[in-house]
């Protein structure tokens, strides 16, 4: 910064000028900042109470309200605000204070990096202890990619929604439908070292398949992932979107497994055991299963299907009037980059494609944009996509079919939806095409959970 | 238009180490970085707790049902609820035997996990809450016990230790698939075989786009 330039960024002149205002602030800091129209008595300066200190890490417009929001269902009770604001996101990257993260565990940990380490041990020719300082040492990587919790989208996640609009009312009229339902996915740039790498100075012994790893909050989370995805692209992260970790991220460290689901992304990395087996801890077998009408259940099945939604316009924006609209949305895939993405604002019943955001990149949220004119009328709008292997989204309905097609003997779709509407069960591997209904009046709603047959 | 996936995902540096492995690959995996020191025994023991199916890193230590109850009246039952029945969100421990493939499934730990050790690890690792850590293992094969007893699994004075908890088959050690799990992508390069089924579904879907 040039001190000696009357510019409009005189007002970071320095401290010692910044100490001199008697009143006077920085506009996009303060929460009673001016209109951008209002005079000023120095350009950049508004006459508000000076908050100096809040220039050495910077914050948002005080204009700007949107936040994470409480999670539904019990969790309301701890006030964890948990859930990603899709409906305001811009852009394909999440910032980090909009990062949806899952507790399950009542503290978050508060980890010195100074004492924390990284053990890698069992069928290894050499166990070894990394500090923070060693990995940071090591060859880096930055990758974008999505995070998303297992959950993500479940039916289950609309009884909890309609439950706690009965219970809390107060609490969920606050808490936006997307958010509620489609909350749990987030995208960020992740920086850290290759676990392969880690793994390889090691020396993996043969017959080894898989590992366990585990973060050193207070419950242990721990997690069996195959050794074939962990020398494959998975990250020992310490960077996220250009900084480090945020806390409630994993602080200091944290296992970055691209394109599957959220659980495997063990927070407070602090253990590796490599082994031959999966463990079947608690974490992979009485949660994030997914149990079928016929008393099967699908185990160690992580990786992310097809993907997108519509975040505007999306439940609970209004179209004040007719005209021009920008749709726009997310894609993501566990699997490879986003190759297509298509719109239909028919109801499905002709589509057309979307422009993506570049670059794609894989296993990551891509923004899609699509030009749309509102005549005033009924419409149901929605979006699906297509990656680069071919696979597609599917519609609720397929979704339910694929899962009965899982295994022997496969169970139609609508006993599959049954089961879902009925049993109390978690469901996961949610990638269902999410349609949104445009009233007359230019409310937006949505239009397919609303109509499954559930009752709380 | 369909659009040309860009990856770059893979950055340059990375295919930097990828060309750095491929020259040290035929090394058998000598350390490339000399980063990082041996562990003692002990700092690999403290962290050398999580328990699998064969059991083999469980600890010296024995309980029963009977001096299990004890334990989890004082320590579980508060959240667990008097049988381990359970009081949502706190999870159901025990009962529900026979009814996973009915429309109302009652899973509970016992009833549904295919390995009784995964009770004995989480114990161990997580619980009791805002207490984790402070059960001896003798305690936590007694809460185990327990909880199995509960679930009609074994009886009452059955003494869970390293050997005997291994043996314990739970009611629904085959309720599980892929049984082995999939522990290699398929040939494209998918952990999730059948997502491809939804081109042929869209053929003979008429009501595309609705439920």
């Amino acid at each position: 910064m040039n001190s000696t330039k009357p510019d409009r960024r005189g007002f970071l002149k320095g401290s010692a000028a910044l100490a001199g205002l008697a009143v006077g602030a920085i506009p996009f800091v303060n929460g009673k900042a001016r209109a951008a129209d209002e005079p000023t008595t120095k350009r950049g300066v508004t006459p508000d109470d000076p908050v100096i200190e809040d220039l050495a890490y910077g914050g948002r417009s005080g204009f700007e309200t949107t936040t994470r929001a409480h999670s539904v269902g019990v969790l309301n009770a701890t006030g964890l605000r948990n859930l990603t604001p899709l409906q305001d996101t811009i852009g394909a990257i999440t910032p980090s204070g909009f990062h949806f993260l899952v507790l399950r565990e009542q503290h978050l940990p508060n980890i010195d990096p100074k004492e924390h380490t990284l053990l890698i041990h069992g069928m290894v020719d050499r166990p070894l202890v990394f500090t923070m300082d060693e990995l940071k040492r090591f060859p880096s990587v930055s990758e974008v990619h999505f995070l998303e919790c297992t959950g993500n989208s479940g039916v289950m996640h609309y009884k909890s929604y309609l439950s706690d609009m009965k219970k809390y009312p107060d609490v969920a009229k606050d808490v936006r439908f997307i958010q509620a339902l489609h909350g749990r996915t987030s995208s960020s740039e992740w920086t850290g070292v290759r676990l392969s790498l880690l793994l390889k100075e090691c020396g993996v012994q043969s017959g080894a398949s898989w590992i366990v790893a585990e973060g050193n909050d207070t419950e242990k989370h721990a997690k069996s992932m195959p050794l074939e995805k962990c020398m494959d692209d998975v990250i020992v992260a310490y960077g996220q979107n250009g900084e480090a970790l945020r806390r409630e991220q994993g602080y200091p460290l944290r296992l970055l497994v691209p394109g599957w689901q959220g659980v495997n992304n063990v927070k407070y990395l602090r253990n590796i055991k490599v082994v031959d087996k999966p463990y079947y801890f608690q974490s992979e077998t009485t949660a994030y299963t997914n149990l079928r009408p016929d008393g099967k259940a699908s185990i160690y099945e992580s990786q992310v299907g097809p993907k997108s939604l519509i975040t505007f316009p999306c439940d609970g924006h209004q179209l004040n009037e007719r005209g021009y609209y920008q749709i726009t949305g997310l894609a993501w895939s566990g699997r490879g980059a986003i190759s297509r993405v298509e719109v239909s604002t028919d109801n499905g019943r002709t589509w057309k494609d979307a422009v993506l955001q570049t670059p794609i990149y894989r296993k990551a949220h891509t923004r899609f944009r699509f030009d749309w004119n509102w005549d005033g009328s009924e419409a149901v709008i929605m979006s699906r996509c297509t990656n680069e292997f071919g696979d597609i989204q599917p519609t609720f309905t397929e979704l339910a079919q694929m899962w009965g097609n899982a295994r022997e003997p496969h169970i139609p779709a609508a006993e599959v939806i049954k089961f879902w509407e009925t049993a109390n069960i978690s469901e996961f591997l949610n990638n269902p095409i999410q349609p949104w209904k445009i009233g007359k009046d230019g409310s937006v709603k949505d239009a397919l959970y609303t109509n499954l047959n559930i009752k709380v | 238009m369909r659009f040309t996936p860009i990856s770059i995902s893979r950055s340059s540096s990375l295919l930097a180490v990828v060309a750095l492995f491929a020259c040290v690959a035929a090394m058998a995996q000598s350390p490339t970085y000399k980063m990082g020191r041996t562990p003692t025994e002990a700092e690999v023991r403290a962290w050398d707790h999580a328990v699998g199916p064969d059991g083999k890193e469980l600890p010296p230590g024995s309980g029963t049902a009977v001096e299990g109850a004890k334990i989890y009246a004082a320590k579980c039952s508060f959240c667990h609820g008097k049988n381990a029945e359970g009081n949502f969100p706190f999870a159901r421990l025990a009962g529900g035997v026979g009814t996973l493939n009915t429309p109302t499934p009652q899973k509970s730990a016992a009833s549904y996990l295919p390995y009784a050790t995964t009770i004995w690890d989480f114990i161990n690792r997580a619980m009791p809450r805002d207490a984790e850590g402070t059960l001896s293992p003798s305690e936590v094969y007694a809460v185990t016990a327990f909880i199995l007893f509960k679930n009609g699994t074994i009886k009452e004075t059955d003494v869970l230790d390293k050997k005997s908890l291994v043996e314990v088959v739970m009611p629904n050690r085959y309720g599980f698939f892929p049984d082995p799990p999939q522990s290699k992508p398929d040939k494209d390069h998918s952990w999730l075989p059948y997502w491809d089924q939804v081109k042929d579904l869209r053929q003979n879907d008429k009501a595309f786009g609705g439920r």
